[in-house]
């Protein structure tokens, strides 16, 4: 019982309606964001820095997104710095803090033993966008870098971050929760421990009212499904995105904690506090307040639905032989499925996925630029073998239990196809 | 017109663009058509026991192929390829370049022996309308699978003299990559290890290699280009 699929995946007609199971990568925009976006196009499109009215309509705008956003996140107005999006975000945050640090680390820390290089300290399963930038600044020796293991569901140990923690540390980097995998990360358990260390740090006289280190954690993926709240998770930089809760693509927020201390990256007209210059982009970041406020309002409701198809999707996908389940079973986003077909490449499976109308994505290298499959999945200890079978499936809004049924339907003999075709038949021994 | 770098605009129909490549990437309608629609795929290895067989790469590096070769001997005594069934592990690049060799083997009465390890990956390309420049190394293995079989109906029918391990020394162990293949790669643009790596993916599954690799990288980049 193989498919037979559609000549061409790439121009099918109305007849084949398309399923978009791609959530993580970007979601569509709301109507109502749409909406309350469109008068600040042609109508109130003035300059945030103008003195005259059209200036003001928009300042006001700016600003009431700022306080809206703040009052989602449990944070102060002048906490929220807006900006193109979760890359930047994240870049502003594990490339300021360290360079802010850096001068002051070098003349002050000359204790034998240290580098005199500001310490960061991240995990293994990080986006690229915080990944990257800190393996930049470690090539540059700008930075001593600690990359925390993952446990094999991509769970980060928080007492292994505490373990790492030095006197040089100015940062810690852990996500909310897994793009690719779907984990969720124990953030509070981690903040917790770092106020503890803080605590302890001051209670020595070592540096009197210091808050070092920082704790960034990048909440792009999260923001649909959690809550929050940066008192209750006690991190000091947290990063927003516009484009992965139905908000418009280009803008995103960073949430800076009062006192807290990094080296912008925009350098020009002064304008978010002298954080991060540039005309803001008025009708984006009306976009992304609107849209976080209707997946905060949403979050609870459409977490239960989502975690009922989500279970449906993954139980059934295991039901075809030598499929294994990558992340946690339970602690993942509720919109998170993402598994490994062993004996098959994902590309393939992706491709043959489009041509039945399914959007779905791979951790396989084929699909990537390098030539290594998914850091997430390798981190988790999987093979590359079973990295390269990996497929992700993230749902949203639009999904439906007929969606899930119509994948679950055709993917048994995709999987089939595709390993008629393949000469590897691993052992599941392996795989256990 | 080089199929490999400069596709055509029959290519481009149907275009994919990655997001974050200089250059986009796309299958042509030839690459879907054989990704699709595998020709000589063999389902079941049963009644192929007998067949010439060869083997290359591993699941671990991306891409894996196995070949089973029929050849039979015409009235005019030229060694013909009359059946190339195969198994590919790997990316649409790999299942179709594949797919597309054993239709250039077998057509026509099939090809003589002689001409069929003539063939090239850039000859399997062309056929295929081009790849995109970063598929390139997933359609190098059909031609080593090639000569492996071939190799294998030599030693079986008593050819010793005929077998030939490889084109060249064979530097990479597990993808069997030789220096000739660096050598092309380098006169191809690939004169950097990054470069080399994305063309042919040596190193993937034999790591200890890449010192060698990066020592002809420079020496062929020399011997043309210095």
């Amino acid at each position: 019982m193989t498919p037979t699929p559609s000549s061409s995946p790439f121009g099918r007609g109305r007849a084949n309606p398309v399923i978009y199971l791609d959530h993580a990568a970007t979601t569509p925009l709301d109507a109502r964001v749409l909406k309350a976006m469109q008068p600040y196009f042609s109508d109130a499109y003035g300059n945030p820095s103008s003195f005259h009215t059209l200036g003001m309509r928009a300042k006001e705008a700016v600003t009431e997104s700022r306080i809206r956003i703040a009052k989602l996140l449990n944070a102060h107005e002048d906490e929220i710095l807006f900006t193109s999006g979760g890359t930047e975000s994240d870049n502003m945050a594990v490339l300021g803090v360290p360079r802010y640090f850096a001068e002051k680390l070098r003349t002050q820390n000359s204790e034998p033993g240290t580098s005199g290089l500001p310490h960061v300290i991240t995990s293994a399963i990080e986006h690229h966008a915080v990944l990257e930038p800190l393996i930049w600044l470690q090539r540059r020796k700008e930075i001593e870098l600690t990359v925390v293991d993952v446990d094999r569901y991509g769970v980060v140990d928080s007492k292994v971050v505490a373990a790492a923690i030095k006197p040089t540390t100015v940062l810690i980097s852990v996500m909310m929760a897994n793009n690719e995998i779907g984990t969720i990360e124990p953030i509070a358990d981690i903040g917790r421990a770092l106020l503890k260390y803080r605590t302890l740090r001051q209670a020595q006289g070592m540096e009197k009212g210091t808050a070092l280190p920082y704790f960034h954690t990048d909440a792009c993926q999260a923001t649909g499904f959690l809550e929050i709240d940066v008192e209750k998770l006690h991190v000091d930089l947290l990063t927003l995105n516009g484009s992965k809760i139905y908000g418009p693509k280009g803008v995103g927020a960073l949430y800076v904690r009062r006192g807290v201390k990094f080296q912008a990256l925009m350098i020009g007209g002064g304008q978010e506090k002298n954080l991060r210059s540039g005309t803001e982009n008025v009708p984006a970041i009306v976009g992304l307040a609107k849209a976080l406020e209707l997946a905060q309002a949403d979050r609870e409701r459409e977490s239960a639905r989502l975690t009922e198809l989500r279970d449906r999707l993954v139980k059934g996908l295991l039901a075809i032989p030598k499929t294994i389940l990558n992340g946690h079973p339970t602690e993942r986003l509720p919109n998170s499925a993402n598994v490994s077909f062993i004996d098959i490449e994902g590309e393939a499976a992706v491709l043959y996925l489009d041509a039945e109308g399914v959007m779905a994505s791979t951790g396989s290298a084929c699909a990537s630029a390098s030539l290594d499959p998914s850091h997430v999945i390798l981190a988790t200890g999987l093979s590359y073998e079973a990295a390269h079978g990996s497929i992700r499936f993230t749902l949203g809004h639009s999904t439906t239990k007929k969606e899930v049924d119509y994948v679950l339907k055709i993917m048994p003999g995709i999987v089939e196809r595709l390993r008629m075709m393949s000469p590897v038949n691993l052992d599941m021994k392996y795989f256990s | 017109m080089d199929p490999i770098t400069k596709p055509t605009s029959e290519a481009r129909k149907g275009d994919i663009v990655a997001p974050t490549k200089e250059k986009g990437w796309f299958y042509t309608d030839t690459v879907k058509e054989h990704f699709f629609h595998p020709k000589n795929f063999l389902d079941g290895e049963e009644g192929y026991g007998d067949a010439y067989m060869g083997m290359v790469g591993s699941p671990a590096c991306g891409d894996a192929m196995k070949v089973w070769l029929r050849v039979e001997k015409g009235a005019d005594g030229v060694e013909r390829i009359t059946e190339f069934k195969w198994k590919t592990f790997g990316c649409a690049s790999a299942i179709a370049s594949t797919s597309m060799l054993s239709v250039m083997v077998t057509e026509n009465g099939g090809l003589p022996i002689e001409e069929a390890l003539k063939l090239r990956p850039q000859d399997i390309m062309g056929r295929l309308g081009g790849l995109p420049a970063r598929k390139v190394h997933c359609s190098v293995l059909g031609d080593k699978a090639l000569r492996s079989a071939v190799n294998d109906y030599y030693r079986k029918s008593g050819q010793h003299e005929k077998i030939k391990v490889e084109a060249g020394r064979i530097i990479d162990k597990v993808l069997k990559i030789t220096d000739h293949d660096i050598e092309e790669a380098v006169l191809e643009g690939a004169d950097t290890l990054e470069k080399m790596r994305q063309r042919t993916k040596v190193g993937t599954g034999d790591p200890s290699c890449i010192p060698e690799v990066e020592q002809l990288i420079r020496f062929y980049k020399e011997k043309y280009f210095g």
